[in-house]
């Protein structure tokens, strides 16, 4: 056991962990930002829907087995993540890398899946130039697997950090924000397959 | 400390499992008229972002701090402003146009 891991990030119990009790509030405060972006672009795209411009709507451009399997990737890389905090609490710096790489990959798979999704759509002509109800649709989905890439990028630097530096508590208080980040674009995804795929499908 | 513990994620994965194969698997058979499926997609939806909130991003009324959850109750306001004062307008615009 590392004595560095006693002080759980988010409940301050020492001066040097206040600092970081700070940055994640201002983190939470990014987050809560960011959750107003994706709202007014649900928003957008619920106006939108209907816009076709005679072109493609979801029906005819979603699989519901693609999205089922982006969600299942999604939700189970958010419980790894969460299997990744808890190694880190036990001071046992091997699973909390154990638990980033699955989570990555599975991130990785979902990315996967959504390029391989809009690249089949701007190939058969439904491209984000289309109609309303494209641009809407690439906007919001492409904001969110943009996140989703980002985070990926983000888990490989900690892993390193974690590889170098040991669960620290730096390490741990970065650690901890990721897991925010990584959870909070789950629960953006399960607007975007109940605002976007199942009423397309339906 | 193990208030946030294994089970924690795991009860939350299993909810989320759940409320995620229920509109799945509605829209996949189409068992209910569209328009009740509709409501059942939006139930689960509302009920897997609190299951996710509670059991992934452990926001609660005990340890998570005053101020993320004021900044939370902000967010949600602004949300609620923003976007029905939009979908106001614009369904109004819509019925105005139409007409």
């Amino acid at each position: 056991m590392n004595a560095n891991v006693t002080a759980v990030p988010g409940h301050p119990h020492s001066e040097a962990s206040e600092i970081h009790a700070q940055r994640e509030l201002g983190f939470w405060l990014y987050l809560m930002g960011d959750a107003i972006i994706f709202a007014l672009l649900f928003m957008t795209y619920g106006i939108m829907v209907g816009n076709t411009a005679g072109g493609p709507a979801g029906k005819q451009l979603f699989s519901l087995d693609n999205a089922a399997l982006e969600t299942a990737l999604l939700l189970i890389s958010s419980m790894t993540f969460g299997f990744a905090s808890l190694s880190s609490r036990a001071g046992n710096r091997a699973a909390v890398m154990g638990w980033l790489a699955v989570t990555f990959l599975l991130g990785a798979g979902f990315i996967f899946l959504e390029i391989r999704e809009f690249l089949g759509m701007i190939r058969i002509g439904a491209g984000p130039d289309r109609s309303g109800f494209l641009s809407a649709f690439f906007t919001l989905v492409g904001t969110h697997g943009t996140h989703v890439s980002v985070g990926l990028i983000w888990i490989l630097i900690l892993g390193a950090q974690v590889a170098i530096k040991g669960l620290s508590l730096p390490v741990t208080s970065r650690l901890f924000r990721l897991g925010l980040f990584w959870h909070f674009l789950d629960i953006a995804w399960v607007g975007i397959f109940s605002v976007v795929y199942l009423p397309g499908l339906l | 400390m193990e208030r946030h513990g294994l089970a924690s994620y795991l009860i939350g994965f299993v909810l989320a499992v759940i409320l995620t194969a229920v509109p799945f698997w509605l829209v996949y058979t189409h068992a209910l008229p569209p328009s009740r499926i509709m409501w059942i997609i939006a139930a689960a939806a509302v009920l897997q972002i609190l299951v996710h909130l509670h059991f992934f991003l452990h926001v609660n009324f005990t340890t998570t701090p005053k101020e993320n959850l004021l900044a939370i109750s902000f967010t949600a306001i602004l949300i609620f402003l923003m976007v029905g004062g939009s979908l106001w307008i614009m369904i109004d615009l819509h019925q105005r146009m139409a007409l």
